[in-house]
């Protein structure tokens, strides 16, 4: 069973979200990264864009399989992480940790109360992830 | 009867019935509804016997004029140019002749040795950083470049030069009417881009500028000047060009260029009465992941030994579906074979010679040609081994003559181009020699007198 | 053993050595920095290698050997249809006539040409069961994209604004591919368990929105769909047009034809059904049957004839345009008819019948060692599923690699996406029993392997140049050009 830490939020598409004071960090599951295999690219946005819950923020990219990643909460980018630019095997290595992807400044309110507790994310992927 | 294409005999047919537990062929179509059914044969010729056959289609060929029969000054994007022999005993071979796409590399590694040297060539020749396994034709390159700097720049409106050839814009116009993407044109009134008109034309909704060098005309086109109009709009500069020109011309990526696209027929197709020809596409790395169709590159395999591998794959309809970058799926790999074969066979020495010597004749037929009285360049533009004849008398009248005594002189340009109905797109390749030239001005001569 | 030949063209490189051989300028001036600006001119010569003719030879037989192809392997590759390709129609292709012909020759100089295309045209309406037909699409997915480019102009004609297009969840990825560059909304629909139209949810989807709708016959797990009368009936009363990927057509020869099922499109593959060399990738060629309401629309220019003269009919105002920059892959057309006027209407059908047959033998042979995906009979292909053996760690790609080493090319594999661990078979018509029956020993061997000698399957390949390649390596740091060491 893939790890899945108890202070983080999760999405029904396997992003999960992190609250650093009044900003948020987002990355993807142990178990979105073993799903897809060997990661071998990762498209960001550029800091200052803007992203919304529920909608895509960019791609995840295995040899044969695109991921299309989506944001827990709306708001401003405000950090983008650089080295998976050059190596995106850290995805793999670290989901939620050295393979964060995004941190975004929130704008919207009661978004984050709707995402997956772990308990909630555990019991979807124990269903087979969908 | 028979046929020798398939080899199973009633005998094993029925044997193999017999291990299926059906009675009849008949048995297995069970799905298929009754009145979905043809009642009767297909109305086709009978089939031939092989030599029979061969006479019809023999017959048939000798119905056609050809680059062997006459005298041929056609061009206009494709070109009797010289084929060395070796690339059609070396395509025979069933081992790359009658392959599929790579799926499986490691039974694939000739076809994908081949195309990664293919990608080496085009890339070198283009002076670009990256080159694709290979599109239909350079048409359809155009248009997927047309695409491409669509999605690159997520901008509307692609910018023509009127000097691009009509049938690339028509096909450009083709594809771009379903997502949407204007052409917009630039006028070439004297056989090259009016740049000053360029300047206007080009703004921050223009996607891409687009020229041809050597243009439709045979003229050559300023493409730093182009590349520095399309980015200080922030568009991308696609240049059209005919890599067998490459030898002697600078890649257009050495002046600006952010995606190279030509037909590559010149390298060793033959004319085949315009198809398969060789789509060209070439681009700058940081758009390798927005390219259509199959790249191959290096990898290792298990043991750390080179192999190669279709790769990036994730770009293309197999895996992305609704979103791939292009439709394509089958390209054109045998004629990016017979390319590749064409340029290791030239070299480095052979493909700047094939460019000097078709310059230097297309240069001598043109003064030549403008000696016969009434008959002179249109455009005073330089250009390369192809330029624009206007003749004193209607080319359609003219062109009948000539290919009975045994030239086919050349494209005539009104059905470009109402403005140039009195116009001749003469070509001219290393294959032409001064006392084919000679004999074509005499009976041009003759012709329009 | 497996052939160690490791070199590049590049690396063969001598300077000095030639492999060509052109006269030297005939006319009084041949030096181009005369001739031309120096703005335009290159630099220095390109970075090409020289070698001797013979070294190009010797390195593009070597190539070719580490290739598998049709004519040295069984190449059971589903949806591709690897039959054998004649060499008479190499023989014919070759002749002056069709390979050294311009296109833009006047009209009245390649009569034979059009004649050609004229006839192949009218050929494959009949096959078919279509009005009229335009050779020019390149391939399969340029077809698709013609096909569904008139859909649009039709809907478009009568005024309507129809922004989806239905295509089932097994449809190959050029399907939807084609149909987002035309401008739709690709809605995907999924399939019954056993491959088929879901009529009923079909019905349902079916609204003034959708502009057509998209399916294989037959369909991509290798089985008729027994209820597409009723399927296109259902589209037409809703006003939507239905397009058929005739990429299965070697299936159906003089059986049914998608005209008469009811199908307002359908492409075809002559690189499939009609004998023309895959080439590696390609060149293909596809093109695009039509029912009488789209005939305006298709692409220009059209082949006519007027009592013993063959044009080319630009006038067509409401034409979708043109696909490539001249008639279509005309080489392809040639081997293509070729293959026609070879077969007859009798050799068609049967060409249908054996594809069948072979098919339902392979089926039938190893229907207990692997998961069928669909019980038979099926039509000239059948799809396993090897999830069976994926339970014991043994994948399609291992079964795939495991037949390399046995000597035999892969079937196609995880294609359609709708079968667990895909292995998509199509012997074609064109392949002896004693080949089935081997390529089916292999097979039965393989699902023997994986329950007791996994490994030797894990390690395959270990015969072919090279064995397992790094994919994530190659797209992690993309190498996609020879560079000069040092
Ligand atoms: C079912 C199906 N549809 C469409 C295509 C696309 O055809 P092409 O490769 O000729 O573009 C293929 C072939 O790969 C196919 O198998």
């Amino acid at each position: 069973m893939a790890n899945v830490p108890r202070d983080l939020k999760y999405t029904r598409e396997h992003e999960w979200a992190k609250q650093e004071g009044d900003r948020v960090r987002v990355g993807i599951t142990a178990y979105a990264q073993e799903q897809l295999g060997d990661v071998v690219f990762v498209e960001l946005p550029k800091v200052g864009a803007k992203v919304t819950a529920a909608k895509t923020f960019g791609v995840v990219e295995s040899v044969k399989a695109v991921s299309d990643l989506f944001a827990p909460i709306s708001g401003e980018v405000v950090e983008v992480n650089g080295e998976l630019g050059q190596k995106p095997e850290i995805v793999n290595q670290d989901p939620y940790g050295k393979g964060w992807m995004l941190v975004v400044k929130p704008s919207g309110k009661g978004e984050w109360d709707q995402l997956l507790t772990a308990q909630q994310y555990e019991e979807l992927i124990a269903q087979g992830g969908h | 009867m028979a046929s020798r294409y398939i080899a199973n005999t009633p005998d094993e047919q029925k044997r193999m019935l017999g291990a299926i537990g059906s009675g009849s062929i008949e048995d297995l179509l069970v799905k298929i509804p009754p009145k979905a059914r043809l009642a009767r044969p297909l109305g086709l010729t009978p089939a031939l016997a092989e030599t029979d056959l061969i006479r019809h289609m023999t017959a048939l060929a000798a119905r056609n004029a050809h680059a062997d029969s006459h005298v041929s000054f056609l061009g206009a994007g494709s070109y009797d140019h010289y084929i060395p022999s070796p690339i059609n005993h070396l395509i025979l071979r069933g081992e790359f002749f009658t392959a599929y796409t790579p799926y499986q590399p490691e039974a694939s590694q000739g076809t994908l040795r081949s195309i990664y040297e293919y990608q080496t060539m085009i890339a070198e020749l283009t002076g670009m950083d990256v080159a694709n396994a290979s599109i239909y034709d350079g048409a359809s390159s155009l248009a997927e470049a047309a695409l491409m700097a669509h999605s690159v720049t997520d901008r509307r409106e692609i910018v023509l030069s009127r000097a691009v050839h009509p049938l690339y814009k028509r096909v450009t116009a083709t594809y771009c009417e379903g997502p949407g993407v204007r052409l917009r044109d630039v006028p070439a009134p004297e056989g090259v881009t009016d740049l000053a008109a360029a300047r206007q034309v080009v703004n921050a909704t223009t996607a891409a500028l687009v020229v041809q060098t050597p243009n439709f005309y045979g003229c050559l086109e300023d493409v730093a000047a182009a590349a520095e109009i399309a980015h200080a709009a922030g568009a991308l500069l696609v240049v059209v060009a005919d890599p067998v020109n490459l030898g002697v011309l600078e890649g257009p990526g050495k002046l600006g260029a952010d995606i190279v696209v030509g037909e590559g027929q010149g390298l060793g197709v033959p004319l085949d009465f315009g198809g398969p020809n060789l789509g060209v596409f070439a681009a700058k790395n940081e758009l390798v992941r927005r390219m259509p169709g199959r790249l191959v590159g290096a990898t290792v395999d298990h043991d750390g030994k080179r192999g190669f591998v279709l790769t990036l794959q994730t770009r293309e309809q197999h895996i992305r579906r609704a979103k791939a970058t292009s439709n394509i799926c089958t390209n054109v790999a045998l004629c990016a074979l017979m390319a590749t074969i064409y340029l290791a066979t030239l070299g480095r020495r052979g493909l700047v010679k094939v460019g000097e010597l078709s310059t230097a004749k297309a240069h001598y037929a043109a003064s030549r040609l403008t000696k016969v009285p009434g008959v002179s360049l249109r455009f005073t533009a330089p250009f390369f081994k192809e330029f624009a004849l206007k003749l004193p008398k209607a080319p359609e009248r003219v062109l009948p003559r000539l290919a009975r005594q045994g030239f086919l002189a050349g494209v005539p340009l009104k059905t470009f181009d109402r403005a140039l109905a009195d116009c001749l797109l003469v070509a001219v390749t290393e294959k032409r020699t001064k006392a084919e030239i000679d004999a074509f001005a005499a009976a041009l001569e003759k012709a329009v007198a | 053993m497996a052939d160690a030949y490791d070199k590049l063209i590049f690396e063969l490189s001598s300077p000095g050595r030639v492999g060509w051989s052109l006269p030297e300028a005939d006319v009084p001036e041949a030096d181009v920095h005369k001739l031309l600006p120096a703005k335009h001119l290159r630099r220095d010569a390109p970075d090409l290698p020289e070698v001797s003719e013979f070294d190009v030879v010797r390195h593009y037989s070597r190539l070719s050997r580490m290739n598998y192809g049709v004519d040295t392997h069984f190449y059971p590759l589903g949806s591709c249809t690897m039959k054998y390709n004649p060499k008479l129609n190499e023989d014919v292709a070759r002749l002056a006539g069709f390979a050294k012909v311009h296109p833009l020759a006047p009209e009245a100089s390649a009569q034979g040409a059009l004649q050609l295309m004229h006839e192949l045209a009218w050929d494959l309406a009949e096959i078919a069961g279509m009005d009229a037909v335009s050779l020019q699409p390149a391939a399969g997915a340029q077809g698709e994209l013609a096909g569904v480019l008139m859909i649009r102009a039709y809907h478009h004609s009568r005024g309507e604004k129809r922004t989806k297009v239905l295509v089932p969840d097994s449809a190959h990825g050029t399907n939807p591919a084609s149909t987002a560059i035309a401008g739709y909304e690709v809605v995907e629909v999924k399939s019954l368990p056993n491959g088929e139209v879901d009529v009923d949810a079909l019905a349902r989807t079916l609204d003034t929105d959708v502009a057509a709708f998209m399916i294989t016959v037959p369909n991509t797990l290798g089985m008729f769909e027994p209820r597409i009368i009723e399927i296109t009936e259902l589209c037409h009363a809703k006003g939507v047009q239905v397009y058929m990927d005739g990429a299965n057509l070697n299936a159906i020869l003089g059986i049914t034809r998608p005209g008469d099922l009811g199908f307002d499109v359908c492409h075809f593959n002559l690189h499939k059904t009609f004998t023309t060399p895959h080439g590696g990738g390609g060149p293909g060629a596809g093109p695009v049957g039509v029912k009488a309401h789209l005939e305006p629309f298709l692409p220009v220019p059209v082949v006519t004839k007027d009592g013993d003269e063959y044009a080319l009919d630009w006038k067509r105002p409401r034409s979708i345009g043109k696909l490539q920059a001249f008639w279509g892959n005309f080489g392809m057309l040639v081997r293509a008819y070729t293959y026609i006027r070879t077969m007859g209407p009798d050799g068609l059908r049967s060409v249908s019948d054996n594809a069948i047959l072979n098919a339902n033998y392979i089926m039938k042979r190893l229907e207990r060692d692997y998961d069928v995906a669909v019980p038979g009979p099926c039509m000239h292909e059948c799809v396993l599923s090897a999830r069976r053996q994926k339970r014991l760690g043994v994948t399609a790609t291992d079964i795939a690699k495991r037949l390399l080493d046995l000597g035999f090319y892969a079937p196609s594999t995880y294609f359609p996406l709708i079968v667990e661990e895909a292995l998509m078979i199509e012997p074609t018509e064109t392949e002896a029993k004693e080949t089935l029956d081997a390529f089916c020993d292999a097979m039965i061997q393989i699902a023997r392997e994986a329950e007791t000698n996994a490994a030797v399957i894990h390690d395959a390949p270990v015969t072919t140049p090279v064995r397992r390649l790094d994919q994530t390596k190659a797209a992690r740091e993309p190498n996609l050009k020879w560079t000069r060491r040092g």
